[in-house]
């Protein structure tokens, strides 16, 4: 018996402190991955209100719902919410609940830290968002807040935002530092690094780009801070500043950032895709590397984002090459995930679909960023929705597509009851529609020239922009389908077996404990050969 | 109303686009516009050429993926292999994946050498991007003059029908002439803007504190529409570029005339002034250069943009009034317009501003005249 087990028999129990306390002072590996997928949730929910505040303001020229200023609110806050509160947020949610599931430990290594990391997302995000209610307005520069528009040229509540940035990233950085103190510590005997799931992989490597990028935004920020503040000039061109600094140690971070919001879904349709096609995945080892050389290139690519900028040719062809060399690790998983299904024996429940359209829609945005990373081609891609419709090819059916596969394939094992099939089915269904309603035409209107951010068009954009909008709102709605899904299952579902789907214990330590699982998952450690 | 046919119509060859090119007009609605110089059209091949090895490959990846899917699939009785590795199967489709990124990556440079000089050029233009509009400054001629976007608020606001160029028209076009090499130095002048004619395949960014280069040869006369690029705040889509290619001798003939015009314009600080006359004027450059900002009615967007009605300095502060509009104010939106306007012009908007709504009742109703400006900007000279 481990001496885990025998202090909670003095205790007298096993489960978890009633209340809100419980929420509030919890540092259970599950209860802080539950609290983040709500998070996310919510946050996705409000994000998506204002992505619809968007989509109903263009969907047809001239200016009818909101004034340029709000819409510019509404486009920034969109984008940081969406990256910042729903995409990450989830990664961070399933990796509490599932690492130390998969690894076979008991909990995190850092409970207490992990309850802080959670806590300070709110914080962040109740800043970011009251801003939105304040005189001055809120963020309204993009996401990418591209000085000198967000320092010289802001609204007041910059400082806010600049706050809540450094928030996020302060919770960011503990709750990596805590993964990577997990999975480097904690793992049953007997599995070596080559023997970890491809989801714990993901992750560990997530969590190193996420401390070496996120005190890179920090400084930016800070910078900015100064600039606005105390009388530094380190954007300003004025005062002997670069603006182009900027975006150079902006995108230093930002697209590490973006790998950070892919990386974990690979993993988990890299779960999904064994466990229905019935077969291992092909390649495991590949895949490890894959995602290895996907991180290390992901720091010599930023300036891909900045083709127009004003750079040397040298410096142009560098950032092409090292950019179209991110299609080889990538083309190689894609390539893997087919091998797997190829002589396998596929079903097709839920998860398995969203898997499915996540490699295949994940791969036309690899296509489109191939395309975009052309450089003489970029000049008529870039800022056009062209780039709008391939990032949100590979964050909506990709990362979203990843995670909402990683709920349904996961919820049976957190709550012990199965989902609603058919509704899941449903749920698949009307969002694969409506996510390509929304953004494959975007394709066509940018490539025909309309530029993003934009609040009101020229004539000839107005019939694919009112396609995009139709699609945007039955998406939309769509997701309140998936709420109705998750507390249906929690309240009223079909018992799932310990199991949960056909002989998964081959698939993973998380199989081989209760559905629910136990609160201190493996208070054993578990033997892995 | 659009009827739904044309939708669908025109979704269904936005789909065909898969299929050969030349089945689109040059202005096509659903892809790259092949453009009207050498470098548009090699990026349009370019464009094409990547795009149909990536259909390619979607094409063999998807449809072994989907073949597994229907052939192995469990209801059908399929049985699982064990097969979870091969190498030689992994190394051929890294080195296949490799050689085609370096098919891609040859023609890629060919193409970004050739659009990639910053030699001079037979004429240089300077582009500065402005909150929110741009300005043309021929390099070798005299001539100077901003670009606005001509389009009415009451199109913009659904109160009149929307004309053809919606949102893409200009009260004063940029005029080139064609089969000449035209070199665009291009700087920003608040924040970073971008200049966009996709016709020409030109896109660069108007980054404040530097002067990037782009360059064109137009062999065909025409108007080129194009596009404001980098978000730049509220007016962001509403500062279109448009470029008029002409041949030589009506640009030469452009030239002379333009010059003329700012000859004039000089001699009109002599003239003698009513307060009618400069109110008047005055209401033009402030709908021009005012209104999206301060509006119609004066009131502005508080508290970004405050208020001119009831303003102490609108009202009687005569001296401040003119050093604002002439030096903007510093971490504020509000920018110098010494650039920007005439001492005529920059004169009678003040005094439009000093006369109208409320403010010409309840201010000091003192006009402004030019020579006040020349006077302010030999002072400030000094």
């Amino acid at each position: 018996m481990s001496t885990i087990v025998e202090t909670h028999d003095d205790h007298g129990h096993h489960g978890p402190a009633k209340g809100l306390t419980r929420w509030l002072y919890t540092t259970n590996h599950k209860d802080i991955g539950t609290l983040y997928l709500w998070f996310s949730f919510l946050m996705l929910f409000i994000g998506g209100a204002m992505a619809m505040v968007i989509r109903a303001e263009l969907f047809e020229p001239g200016l009818q719902i909101v004034q340029p200023e709000f819409f510019n609110q509404m486009t920034t806050n969109h984008g940081l919410i969406m990256v910042f509160g729903v995409i990450m947020p989830a990664f961070v949610g399933l990796a509490n609940w599932m690492i130390p599931m998969q690894i076979g430990a008991p909990d995190m290594a850092l409970p207490r830290l992990n309850n802080l990391s959670f806590w300070l997302l709110p914080m962040a995000f109740g800043i970011l968002i009251s801003t939105l209610f304040m005189p001055a307005g809120g963020p309204n520069f993009g996401w990418t807040f591209y000085a000198p528009l967000s320092t010289t040229y802001a609204p007041d509540t910059v400082t806010f935002f600049i706050f809540s940035v450094h928030v996020m990233g302060a919770s960011s950085i503990l709750g990596s530092i805590n993964i990577i103190t997990t999975i480097l510590n904690m793992r049953a005997p007997g599995m070596t690094l080559m023997k970890m799931p491809l989801f714990v992989w993901s992750w560990l490597i997530t969590a190193y780009l996420l401390i070496a990028v996120m005190p890179v935004l920090a400084g930016t920020v800070t910078m900015m801070l100064m600039d606005i503040h105390f009388g530094t000039s380190f954007f300003d061109a004025a005062g002997g500043g670069d603006p182009v600094l900027f975006q150079h140690i902006f995108w230093f971070f930002g697209h590490p950032e973006v790998y950070i919001m892919i990386l974990p879904a690979f993993g988990i349709v890299s779960h999904i895709i064994e466990t229905f096609s019935r077969k291992p995945i092909f390649g495991y080892s590949s895949m490890v590397y894959a995602l290895t050389s996907i991180a290390v290139l992901s720091f010599v690519v930023w300036a891909h984002h900045m083709f127009t900028v004003g750079m040397p040719l040298a410096g142009e062809l560098f950032f092409m090459y090292s950019t179209m060399l991110i299609a080889i690790p990538t083309g190689v998983k894609v390539f893997n995930w087919v091998a797997t299904m190829f002589r396998g024996s596929i079903s097709f429940e839920t998860p398995m679909l969203f898997a499915i359209a996540f490699v295949s829609l994940f791969t036309i945005g690899g296509f489109s960023g191939l395309m975009l990373a052309i450089v003489p081609a970029d000049f008529q891609y870039h800022d056009t929705y062209f780039v709008v419709a391939h990032f949100h090819y590979v964050l909506v059916p990709g990362s979203l597509f990843g995670i909402i596969a990683g709920v349904y394939y996961w919820l049976p094992k957190w709550t012990g009851n199965m989902y609603d099939e058919t509704l899941g089915k449903l749920h698949f269904w009307l969002s694969f529609f409506s996510v390509n309603l929304t953004f494959f035409p975007m394709h066509f209107v940018g490539l025909a020239g309309m530029p993003r951010r934009y609040p009101d068009y020229a004539l000839q954009f107005a019939d694919f922009n009112a396609i995009v909008s139709v699609g945007a709102f039955i998406f939309g709605f769509t997701q309140l389908l998936l709420l109705f899904i998750v507390i249906k299952s929690i309240r009223t579902g079909k018992k799932a077996s310990d199991e949960v789907w056909e002989d998964t214990k081959d698939w993973g330590l998380e199989w081989t404990l209760d559905s629910p699982p136990p609160y201190h998952s493996f208070t054993v450690q578990p033997e892995v050969k | 109303m659009k009827s739904i046919s044309r939708v669908t119509r025109k979704f269904i060859y936005a789909l065909l686009f898969l299929a050969p090119t030349s089945v689109f007009s040059e202005a096509s609605d659903y892809n790259m516009p092949v453009g009207v110089t050498e470098v548009s059209k090699e990026i349009f091949d370019l464009h094409m050429l990547i795009m149909w090895i990536c259909v390619w490959i979607g094409v063999v990846v998807f449809g072994i993926m989907f073949y597994s899917l229907f052939k192995y699939r469990k209801s059908a009785g399929a049985k699982a292999s064990k097969i979870d590795d091969h190498f030689w199967l992994e190394i051929t489709w890294t080195v296949a994946a490799t050689l085609i990124l370096v098919g891609m990556a040859i023609p890629s440079t060919t193409v970004m050498i050739n659009a990639y000089d910053d030699r001079e050029g037979d004429i240089n233009i300077m582009v500065t991007g402005y909150q929110w509009k741009w300005q043309y400054k021929y390099l070798e001629d005299d001539i100077s003059f901003f670009s606005n976007l001509a389009t009415s608020q009451e199109q913009i606001d659904n109160d009149i029908p929307k004309g053809e160029f919606y949102l893409s028209e200009v009260d004063e076009p940029l005029v080139i002439p064609i089969n000449k090499r035209i070199r665009f130095l291009i700087t920003g002048n608040d924040v970073i803007h971008s200049w966009w004619v996709p016709d020409f395949a030109v896109k660069q960014d108007a980054v404040p504190g530097f002067i990037n280069t782009a360059w064109t040869n137009v062999p065909k006369p025409g108007i080129y529409r194009g596009a404001c690029t980098e978000l730049c705040g509220i007016k962001h889509a509403f500062m279109p570029v448009v470029v008029r290619a002409v041949e030589q001798e009506e640009y030469d003939a452009w030239v002379v005339e333009k010059i003329a015009l700012a000859e004039a314009e000089k001699l009109l600080n002599e003239k003698v002034w009513t307060k009618a006359e400069l109110v008047e004027r005055g209401e033009g450059v402030y709908l021009k250069n005012c209104v999206a900002c301060h509006q119609t009615n004066g009131q502005g967007l508080p508290p970004v943009f405050p208020a001119l009605v009831g303003s102490e300095i609108v009202m009687r502060d005569k001296t401040r009034n003119i050093e604002i509009l002439m030096e903007g104010v510093r971490g504020a939106a509000m920018q110098s317009f010494a650039n920007q306007l005439s001492e005529v012009d920059m004169a009678s908007v003040i005094t439009y501003t000093r006369q109208s709504w409320s403010n010409g009742k309840n201010g000091d109703g003192e006009i402004i005249i030019p020579q006040e400006i020349v006077d302010y900007k030999n002072k400030v000279d000094l």
